[in-house]
């Protein structure tokens, strides 16, 4: 409300000024903060961020024994004996078929319902919105043992499909509220037009919305295949069979080891870190812009 | 295919009509896949946790099962000093967390929201720990802080400090060791989602309040921190949840340890149901862990007046 009183009554002495000099004054005023005040806090928390990315490097790259702080001579012979002798081999398979496959059942499931909360007015749809929002309190820690139960009378312990199922139900409130704001940021009136050129809603929606919603989508679904990359609790838990465990898993049985193999450790970490890496340079540009459109707004 | 459609105009209203007409059942079939694996994997297990909390609960000794009434809840709060422990530790450990994460992310967003040389760089640097996992923040953090080869003995080596220190297991500095390494990959996501909302401040707020002589720090305070408001409201929230529930980190990193220093009551909870095999006693934790969140979300929300400037 405020906001938008101050912006309506804001351009005017702009515009009623406008003699040059002034507007470039302020301009480099606001605009220019001094370098030095940019640089210093920047640079102090790059060296805070990225000296623990430098260490597991370091870990990684220099040979068992070695104190350097340069790894050099490098050695690839961490990530030799973690990708076979430790299984990560194994690990990374699996970890990508739960990512995939959370990212593309999050996308579509969050899709379908996201569309009927942002088009629709619905008897159940409130009490649905509520149930959205409370299920972001209810800790998928705590949950472990029903859902265990529930996993084990499926037949589905040791099966990734319990990963799968587990990851995608946790990611999906969010990931729904997100594309259903994403959804109304695309006029209807759009689809309407394209109904009346003949399109039925499903065609409607695929040669109209959908183009629209790629930044929104593209956030969703790497949060989603990101998420479950990252998440162990649920791993650990209804996965006991070694050849069926994933990346994070692998992670803490190498920690948790009695003498920790700490070049395997990094080698280990590293082969964590790279999808991750990749799928984050290349959706950050979307990130922001993903996030304001589809964040805060109602 | 539009043009199509154009040329045979005539038919086109009924299909409009059909399109309109659809809905009724259409939004319900939507939002089912959705539903079905809600009700199935969130709630049917939020109700089992709830019946089992009024259980005496326990597969391996089986012949104390069944109903005990509210004996739970009397023991977690007349005698259990582990519960009160762990509860006090947890919401010490949000609260600097979500803090701190705030304090440094908003520092951060403000920063990279500038216009400089290498921006584009600075950011992806700064925001790179966001995708790290829980257990490979653990898995960087127990390199940094090892007795051996860790960063103290590169301090030692420069003087500061002792040789074989490990701030892990030295109960007085696990804390902010622990602290550090949350923060490390904490302060991204604020940052993150701050400067996503900066993104919407309007230019001409700013240049008004820069005609009005209003100094820097007056525009943040009056301009850019109440557009702020709702997200940081919002953030804070998702966030003070989300470290509350999650046990990745100190699950990994310190185990709870040392001494049960860094046991969280999630952590608690974890190891009474998994170690102990106490179904009951864990499912009646997680209700009183239930209501505690909610009750704090209820009152964080109505304090801060979220959504406020409507009344």
């Amino acid at each position: 409300m405020i906001t938008k009183e101050a912006t309506e009554v804001a351009p005017a002495p702009v515009r009623e000024t406008p003699e040059p000099p002034r507007s470039v004054k302020h301009r480099r005023s606001w605009d220019e903060v001094p370098r030095w005040q940019i640089y210093t806090p920047l640079s102090i928390y790059l060296v805070f961020t990225l000296i623990p990315f430098y260490w597991i490097l370091l870990f990684a790259l220099r040979p068992a024994g070695s104190t350097s702080l340069v790894p050099w001579p490098i050695t690839f012979d961490h990530f030799k004996k973690v990708w076979t002798e430790r299984a990560f081999g194994t690990y990374f398979e699996n970890s990508v078929y739960v990512g995939l496959a959370t990212l593309v059942m999050t996308t579509l499931v969050a899709l379908a319902g996201g569309y009927a909360l942002a088009r629709f007015d619905f008897k159940v749809k409130n009490a649905f919105m509520l149930a959205l929002l409370c299920s972001q309190f209810v800790p998928g820690a705590l949950l472990l043992v029903p859902l265990f139960e529930i996993f084990a009378e499926l037949k589905m312990i040791n099966s990734l499909g319990s990963v799968i199922i587990a990851e995608t139900v946790f990611q999906l409130p969010l990931s729904m509220i997100l594309i259903s704001n994403f959804i109304k940021n695309v006029p209807y009136s759009l689809e309407e037009a394209a109904w009346v050129d003949g399109c039925n809603r499903m065609t409607a929606f695929r040669i109209v919305v959908l183009p629209l919603l790629r930044p929104g989508l593209i956030a969703v679904g790497s949060f989603a295949f990101v998420h479950s990359w990252n998440h162990f609790l649920f791993a650990l838990m209804f996965l006991n069979n070694q050849n069926k465990q994933t990346i994070p898993v692998g992670l803490n049985t190498l920690m948790s080891a009695d003498s920790v193999d700490l070049g395997a450790l990094a080698a280990g970490g590293i082969i964590a870190a790279v999808p991750v890496v990749i799928v984050f340079a290349f959706i950050q540009k979307w990130l922001i812009t993903g996030f304001s459109a589809g964040a805060v707004k109602g | 295919m539009a043009q199509a459609a154009a040329v045979a105009k005539p038919p086109a209203p009924p299909r409009r009509r059909r399109a309109s007409a659809t809905p009724r059942r259409l939004p319900y079939l939507l939002i089912a896949p959705a539903a079905l694996l809600m009700l199935g994997f969130i709630a049917y297990p939020v109700i089992s946790v709830f019946y089992y909390s009024l259980q005496n609960y326990n597969p391996t000794k089986p012949w104390r099962n069944g109903y005990a009434g509210f004996d739970n809840f009397v023991q977690i709060f007349t005698k259990d000093p582990q519960f009160w422990d762990t509860l006090t530790f947890s919401a010490k450990w949000v609260f600097v967390e979500v803090g701190l994460q705030l304090l440094f992310g908003l520092a951060l967003a403000l920063i990279v929201n500038q216009t400089f040389v290498g921006r584009g760089l600075g950011r992806a640097m700064v925001f790179s720990p966001w995708a790290v996992s829980g257990v490979l923040t653990s898995a960087i953090w127990v390199l940094l802080y090892n007795s051996q080869t860790g960063i103290t003995r590169y301090l030692a080596d420069m003087g500061i400090g002792s040789y074989g220190t490990s701030w892990l297991s030295d109960t007085s500095t696990v804390f902010s060791a622990a602290v550090v390494a949350d923060l490390w990959r904490g302060v991204p996501f604020f940052a993150i989602l701050i400067l996503a909302d900066l993104q919407s401040v309007s230019k001409d707020l700013y240049e008004a309040a820069e005609v009005d002589g209003a100094s820097r720090f007056k525009q943040f305070w009056h301009i850019t921190l109440p557009h702020l408001k709702d997200a940081i409201i919002l953030s804070t929230l998702l966030r003070a949840v989300w470290e509350f529930n999650n046990v990745d980190l100190l699950y990994t990193l310190t185990g709870g340890g040392p001494a049960g220093e860094t046991t969280t009551l999630p952590l608690y909870i974890a190891n009474t149901s998994v170690d102990a095999h106490n179904f009951g006693y864990a499912s009646a934790l997680t209700t009183v862990a239930f209501v505690i969140l909610l009750f704090c979300s209820m009152v964080y929300l109505r304090l801060s007046k979220f959504g406020g400037g409507s009344k």
